[in-house]
């Protein structure tokens, strides 16, 4: 199970790459683990649009089950990841690189505070597969 | 032991919490007169008796075999060969429910699979679900679909009045309170450019009929077209029976497809159980309501069917459901299924060919009738407009002494077309049925 360092994730395993005012996120490892096969991505959010903190961005279906993606900070959408709908797969291949979600504006970047650093969110996965 | 769960402390604890002193003072707000009021039933009857009287009561209905029925307007009587119910009627198919463990009954999902497999063929759409209860609520679940796909942000839907009027209503019940708007159906004529005009950035969904409710042929690749420049949806409400015939409305760049299945070798039966088809394309089947069978191997490499996209509204995501309606109509699908098999691609064209040639034989004869005139100006299929020179109802009541059912009144769903009546000919209209109705048509013209 992989935790880029670089990367703040949510308790509802979503990951944010942030660079100056720029963010990306996704969903992590863990949680395409847990999810097994994605056959389903739907990027609910449209260019332009500005989305607040835990709102739906993205739906995301397995073999198994579907789960909302909820932004793990408030911003404008800058784009939207258009490959995912013809190769959902990508999103357990590989969940930080290809597999992002929406690269947006941050509205307020003192969101990002409530969030985990790796190695919080590393002890959070673990604490829930025991 | 009783069958009954609760016991009588549940229920004095139940009346306690909700502070009602007895189960009977629920119903105070009942008038005591009308509570149990004396019902007046005649005495028993023997069971010989009960089918004696029930018969004469069935005896009283006109009915298809002893009368030529012209009446259509979205039930159509065809002629339905035998094997269709001798295939429903074997116990394995005859229950309408898919099990709940579906997988165990690979029979009922590979019906289910050919229904899909055929009026995608039909229709000439990408999927088919498992069908809806009809028409009319397939068409709602059409809007649905579309308000879905534009995640709530397009909320109106603009409808040809020359879509079946119980249709339109149908699609105001399901909509009522969600906000919609919908508009394009205020009257009768309201041309296809007029229609096309009122596209906005606000249309979800255009609605249009093929054949439409009056029977014209149109070809909608235009309005497809302006639809989908407005980023709208385009939904065809089809016949499939006349698509045995016709350009299916997938070469107009149809986005959802759905109808009325009733024509493909389901009874009248007074309005139901009737066939809803939804087909679409593949890029929404995920918006799509009901379920969808799909065929895999299984892990011995044989052939084996499975529910490949379940009910949502069910099963995963129920907060986000975009639709309640997961009972499909599987007997009727079946019947359908089984209707298509025997007809054939030949004998479904046939069918369709004797229909549009009756009805304009008859359409040709009542023409030249003197104080009669045909309303259509386009080309149709199977059903026609006639403009009478007396209200509707009143001819109708001088051909039903002659054992003529006669057209729909279509002055009560158009206040314009008041003394105007739609007549539907099918194979099953013999030409001495028709010239019947012509001479009795004459006939009624006179003061």
């Amino acid at each position: 199970m992989e935790y880029p360092k670089d990367l703040k994730y949510t308790k509802n395993d979503e990951w944010i790459r942030v660079e100056g005012k720029q963010a990306t996120a996704g969903i992590t490892d863990y949680a395409q683990d847990q999810l097994s096969d994605i056959v389903f991505v739907e990027v609910v959010a449209a260019v332009g649009e500005s989305v607040a903190q835990g709102s739906a961005c993205a739906t995301v279906e397995s073999v198994k089950a579907a789960a909302e993606v909820y932004m793990p900070a408030g911003g404008k959408i800058a784009a939207v990841n258009e490959a995912l709908p013809t190769t959902p797969e990508l999103v357990n291949k590989e969940p930080y690189g290809g597999a992002w979600m929406v690269r947006f504006e941050l509205t307020n970047p003192k969101e990002l505070d409530g969030l985990m650093d790796a190695a919080a969110y590393e002890k959070y996965c673990q604490e829930r597969t025991h | 032991m009783a069958y009954i769960p609760h016991t009588e402390r549940d229920r004095q604890a139940m009346l306690a919490a909700i502070g009602v002193p007895t189960l009977d003072s629920l119903y105070s707000s009942v008038p005591a007169d009308v509570r149990f009021p004396d019902l007046d039933l005649p005495e028993p009857l023997s069971e010989m008796e009960v089918m004696a009287e029930l018969q004469a009561l069935a005896e009283a209905n006109v009915d298809t075999r002893h009368y030529a029925s012209f009446l259509g307007a979205g039930a159509y009587n065809h002629f339905i060969p035998s094997v269709v119910d001798h295939i429903l009627r074997r116990n394995e198919f005859y229950t309408a429910y898919t099990p709940y463990q579906p997988e165990i009954s690979q029979g009922t999902l590979q019906a289910t699979f050919e229904y899909q497999s055929l009026i995608c063929a039909l229709t000439g759409m990408d999927v088919s679900n498992a069908s809806h209860y009809d028409g009319a609520t397939a068409l709602a679940e059409a809007v649905t679909l579309a308000l879905a796909h534009h995640r709530g942000k397009r909320k109106t839907l603009l409808m040809s009045p020359s879509v079946h009027p119980h249709y339109r209503q149908v699609v105001r019940t399901y909509m009522q309170g969600m906000d919609v708007t919908i508009h394009g159906d205020e009257s009768c004529c309201t041309g296809p450019d007029d229609l096309v005009r009122r596209l906005d950035d606000q249309t979800a969904m255009v609605a249009v009929q093929y054949p439409d409710f009056f029977g014209h042929i149109v070809d909608f690749t235009a309005w497809a077209e302006a639809a989908h420049a407005a980023g709208a949806l385009l939904c065809v409400v089809v016949n499939p029976l006349a698509l045995g015939l016709l350009k299916p409305p997938s070469t107009f760049g149809a986005d959802v497809v759905v109808g009325e299945g009733q024509s493909l070798g389901i009874p009248l039966s007074f309005g139901g159980p009737y066939l809803g088809l939804f087909t679409t394309k593949n890029e929404y089947v995920r918006k799509m309501a009901g379920r969808l069978v799909g065929e895999t191997l299984d892990s011995r490499g044989q052939r084996g069917y499975v529910l490949t996209l379940t009910p949502r509204e069910q099963h995963i995501r129920r907060e986000k459901a975009t639709s309640n309606i997961c009972t499909n109509v599987g007997l009727m699908a079946l019947a359908s299924a089984v209707y298509l098999s025997v007809m054939g691609k030949q004998g479904l064209r046939q069918v369709a060919e004797l229909c549009y040639h009756k009805a304009h034989y008859a359409a040709d004869a009542i023409g030249r009738l003197p104080r009669y005139k045909i309303w259509n100006s386009g080309p149709f299929f199977h059903e026609f407009v006639v403009e009478c020179p007396k209200p509707v109802a009143d001819i109708n009541e001088i051909l039903l002494e002659q054992e003529i059912v006669g057209g729909y009144d279509l002055g009560a769903d158009y206040a314009e077309l008041k003394n105007h009546m739609l007549i539907a000919v099918t194979e099953m209209n013999t030409q001495e049925e028709i010239d019947g109705l012509v001479s009795a048509l004459e006939e009624a013209s006179h003061d």
